[in-house]
C-alpha cells in the first residue's frame, strides 16, 4: 500500500496517488514472473514449450495493462478524492495489525490459545465490553470450535503447550 | 428419457435421511454465513469445506451446495431489514426492498425475495437438467484446443462483460495466472517462479486467497465503514405470505426476462452480481411503474433477486458438464471435487452418475427447503445482525484462519491469507475485481496445460486454435465477448445518430 499524500488534502492519502502505487505494484509483479520466467526458460525445448513459457507472457501482459492503467489514471485530472480518511484506516489497523500477530503466533500458541487472546482483546480495546463478557466468549468460542472440530469432524488443529500440558 | 430416470435416482439419493439432514444443516449455515458480513458464499464454502472431508463426495456436494443457496436466500434478509447488502449481488435488492421494509411493508418484501429467489433457481435448474448432459456429451469430443477456447471464453467475458475496468480485469487476472503458475510445472516437473522459498513449493492455494480476498478483505473494509446496525424488524405471518403470493403472478414477465437474463449471466462468468443490476435496470425500464422504482415497488425486488439467484444457480452448468466454474463460488465446489477425487469436467456425467444426478436433485429440493426454511426463520437470522459487530469480528476471523489451515494442515497458509486478505481491501478500494483472480488461480495449470499442449500438436504454430469449425467458433466468440464493449458501442452508434457509451 502506497501511501503518498497529496498535500492538498490533509486527512487521508489521495485515491489517485495509491491507485497508482498499486499499478506500480503490478507492473513489479509482472516483472518478478517474467525474472522468474526467464530463470527456468522461456522458448522452446525438447518436450515442447519450456515451463516460463507461458508465465512470461502472463508478465508482459500484466506490465502492459498496468502501465494502460497508469496511464489513463495520470490523463485523467485528480479529483481531489480520498482512499480513506486517517481515522478510517487507524480503524483497519486496529484489526490488521492484531489479526496479523494472531497469524503469526498460531505456530507456537496453538490456535486456541491464540484465539482466545485475540476474541478477548478485541472486544475489551474495540467494543470496550467488561472482561467478564469478553473472557466468557473468548473462551467458549474456541471450546466450541474445539468440540465441533475435533470431536465431532475429526478435524485436528494445531496445538501448543497449553494443549500438550492439559494433554488434549 | 435417460435424463429423467438418472434425476429419479438422484432425487432417491437425496431423500435419504443422512442427506436431508445435510441438506437442513447446509442451509442454515448458509444463510447465517450470508446474513454475517465478511463472510459470503465463496468464502463460507471454502471455511467449511474441510468438514465434508470425511463424509462420501455425494453427502458433500449437497451439503456445500446448500450453503451456496443459503448464502443466496440469506443476502436478500439483511439487504431488505438492514439496507447492508450481506453479498454483492443484492445490492439490487436494496433499493426497492429496503425502503419497502421503511413503509412497514418488511413481510411482503422478503416474501417476494424469497420467492423469487425460488422462481430464479428453479428455472436455472431445470435449465441445467435438460442442457447440462448434453453439453456434457458434447464436450466429451474436446480436443486440448478446444479445451483452451473454453477456458479462453470464459476469461474474454470476464473482461468485456464485468462492470469494472477493462484493464484491471486483465491485471487482476493475469495476476492469477501468475500465481497458478507458481510451484511445480505439471508438465516438465520443474519448479518455477519460487525464488527458492521451500514455502511456495506447492503453489498458492485458491482456497487460501478466497478466504483472504474475500473474507479478510471484507472485514477491513466492513471496519472502515463503522458499521451501524439500524435494522427494521420483519414480521412474516402465513396471511402476509399469502397474499403477497397473490400479488407476485402479475409480474410473471419481468420474473421470466430476469430468469432468462440470469442464467445467460450465469452461464458466461459473469455472474450473479451484473444479473441482478441488468435485470433491475431493464425492469425499471420495461415497468409501467418504472418511475415509482427506488421507492418501494415489489416489482423491483422481485427483478434483481430472481436474476442473482438464477445466475447463482446456471454458474454450476459449465462447472459440471466442461469444468469451468461460472463464479467464485463455484470454483469452490470445482475445488471441492478435486478434493474428494472427482475430476471435473464432461466425464462427469459417464463416469459418476450418482455424484452428478444427486447434486442436480439436491438443487431441486435444496431450493425448495431453503424457502421454507427463510419463511420460517426471518425473526432468527435477524436477530444475529444485531449482535455487535465487535464480537462477530473476532469470530469470523478466527473462522477464516482456521478455514485456511484446515486446507493444508499448514500454519504458513494462516499468514498467506492474511496477504490476501490486504490485497483484498486494496483490490476493493481501487476498483480491481476479484472473482477473475481467482478463477485464474483455479483453472491457471489446467488452462496452460491446454495451451501447450495445443501448441504441441501444432509446432508452435497459433493457428490451432482456428484450425476446425468447432474451436474456430469458440474463439470468435470469445473475441466478441472480450471486444463486447466496443461492439455494442459501434453497433449504438450506428443505429442512433446520438452516439452513447456503453453501458
Amino acid at each position: 500500500m502506497s501511501e503518498h499524500s497529496s498535500g492538498v488534502e490533509p486527512r487521508g492519502p489521495s485515491h489517485r496517488w495509491t491507485e497508482l502505487g498499486v499499478g506500480i505494484f503490478c507492473i513489479l509483479l509482472g516483472v518478478i514472473t517474467i525474472i522468474g520466467s526467464m530463470k527456468v526458460g522461456i522458448g522452446w525445448g525438447p518436450e515442447g514449450p519450456k515451463s516460463g513459457f507461458f508465465p512470461f507472457y502472463i508478465g508482459v501482459i500484466i506490465i502492459c495493462a498496468s502501465l494502460v492503467n497508469c496511464a489513463q489514471l495520470l490523463m485523467e485530472k485528480d479529483d481531489g478524492q480520498l482512499f480513506s480518511e486517517w481515522g478510517q484506516l487507524g480503524q483497519v489497523l486496529c484489526v490488521l495489525v492484531p489479526t496479523t500477530v494472531y497469524a503469526l503466533l498460531i505456530p507456537y500458541l496453538g490456535i486456541y490459545v491464540a484465539s482466545f487472546i485475540l476474541i478477548a482483546l478485541f472486544m475489551k480495546w474495540l467494543g470496550k465490553y467488561p472482561w467478564t463478557t469478553a473472557i466468557i466468549v473468548a473462551f467458549g468460542t474456541p471450546f466450541a470450535l474445539y468440540m465441533f472440530f475435533e470431536k465431532w469432524f475429526l478435524i485436528p488443529l494445531p496445538k501448543g503447550p497449553l494443549e500438550e500440558l492439559l494433554g488434549l | 428419457m435417460e435424463e429423467i430416470v438418472n434425476l429419479f435416482h438422484g432425487f432417491a439419493t437425496v431423500l435419504q435421511p443422512f442427506n436431508i439432514l445435510v441438506m437442513i444443516v447446509g442451509i442454515m449455515l448458509g444463510v447465517v454465513i450470508g446474513v454475517l458480513p465478511g463472510l459470503g458464499g465463496a468464502n463460507g464454502v471454502a471455511i467449511l469445506l474441510p468438514l465434508t472431508f470425511s463424509m462420501s463426495p455425494t453427502s458433500a456436494i449437497i451439503m456445500l451446495s446448500c450453503i451456496y443457496w443459503g448464502a443466496l436466500f440469506g443476502g436478500a434478509i439483511t439487504s431488505v431489514l438492514f439496507n447492508i447488502p450481506g453479498e454483492p449481488w443484492s445490492v439490487a435488492t436494496t433499493f426497492d426492498g429496503h425502503p419497502m421494509a421503511q413503509k412497514g411493508k418488511a413481510g411482503e418484501a422478503l416474501t417476494a425475495a424469497f420467492t423469487s429467489s425460488f422462481v430464479g433457481a428453479l428455472f436455472a435448474v431445470i435449465m441445467i437438467t435438460l442442457v447440462a448432459p448434453l453439453v456434457a456429451k458434447f464436450a466429451l469430443q474436446f480436443g486440448p484446443a478446444e479445451k483452451f477456447a473454453v477456458f479462453f471464453i470464459a476469461f474474454c467475458s470476464f473482461i468485456g462483460m464485468g462492470k469494472e475496468p477493462p484493464f484491471k480485469t486483465i491485471v487482476a487476472m493475469m495476476i492469477g495466472f501468475a500465481l497458478a503458475s507458481v510451484g511445480l510445472d505439471s508438465i516438465t516437473g520443474q519448479l518455477r517462479l519460487t525464488f527458492g522459498f521451500t514455502e511456495l513449493l506447492n503453489g498458492f492455494d485458491f482456497l487460501i486467497a478466497v478466504i483472504g480476498l474475500f473474507g479478510i478483505g471484507e472485514i477491513l473494509l466492513t471496519m472502515e465503514e463503522g458499521l451501524n446496525f439500524r435494522g427494521k424488524s420483519a414480521k412474516i405471518n402465513a396471511k402476509v405470505v399469502w397474499e403477497t403470493w397473490k400479488d407476485l403472478p402479475r409480474y410473471w414477465a419481468t420474473s421470466l426476462r430476469s430468469c432468462l437474463i440470469g442464467v445467460w449471466m450465469g452461464i458466461s462468468p459473469a455472474g450473479a452480481t451484473p444479473a441482478s443490476f441488468m435485470s433491475y435496470g431493464i425492469a425499471k425500464r420495461m415497468s409501467k411503474q418504472g418511475k415509482n422504482f427506488g421507492k418501494g415497488e415489489i416489482e423491483g425486488v422481485v427483478a434483481p433477486e430472481t436474476a442473482a439467484h438464477a445466475a447463482g444457480t446456471a454458474a454450476l452448468l459449465p462447472m459440471l458438464s466442461l469444468g469451468v466454474p461460472g463464479s467464485p463460488t463455484a470454483a469452490v465446489l470445482l475445488g471441492g471435487l478435486l478434493i474428494w477425487g472427482l475430476q471435473p469436467g464432461p466425464l462427469l456425467f459417464v463416469e459418476q452418475k450418482e455424484f452428478v444426478w444427486g447434486l442436480i436433485a439436491s438443487m431441486y429440493l435444496g431450493n425448495l427447503v431453503g424457502l421454507l426454511v427463510v419463511l420460517t426463520c426471518v425473526p432468527l437470522f435477524a436477530a444475529i445482525l444485531r449482535i455487535p459487530f465487535s464480537i462477530i469480528a473476532p469470530v469470523i476471523l478466527v473462522l477464516c484462519a482456521i478455514g485456511a489451515y484446515t486446507v493444508h494442515n499448514n500454519t504458513f497458509d494462516v499468514v498467506m491469507m492474511m496477504v490476501f486478505g490486504v490485497a483484498g481491501y486494496v483490490m476493493k478500494k481501487c476498483n480491481y475485481p476479484m472473482a477473475p483472480l481467482v478463477l485464474a488461480i483455479v483453472l491457471g495449470d489446467k488452462a496452460e496445460e491446454a495451451f501447450r499442449q495445443s501448441l504441441l500438436g501444432s509446432q508452435g504454430s497459433l493457428g490451432v486454435f482456428f484450425s476446425n469449425g468447432l474451436v474456430g467458433t469458440i474463439m470468435t466468440l470469445g473475441l466478441i465477448a472480450l471486444f463486447w464493449p466496443l461492439i455494442s458501442n459501434g453497433w449504438a452508434r450506428m443505429t442512433s445518430r446520438t452516439p452513447r457509451t456503453a453501458t
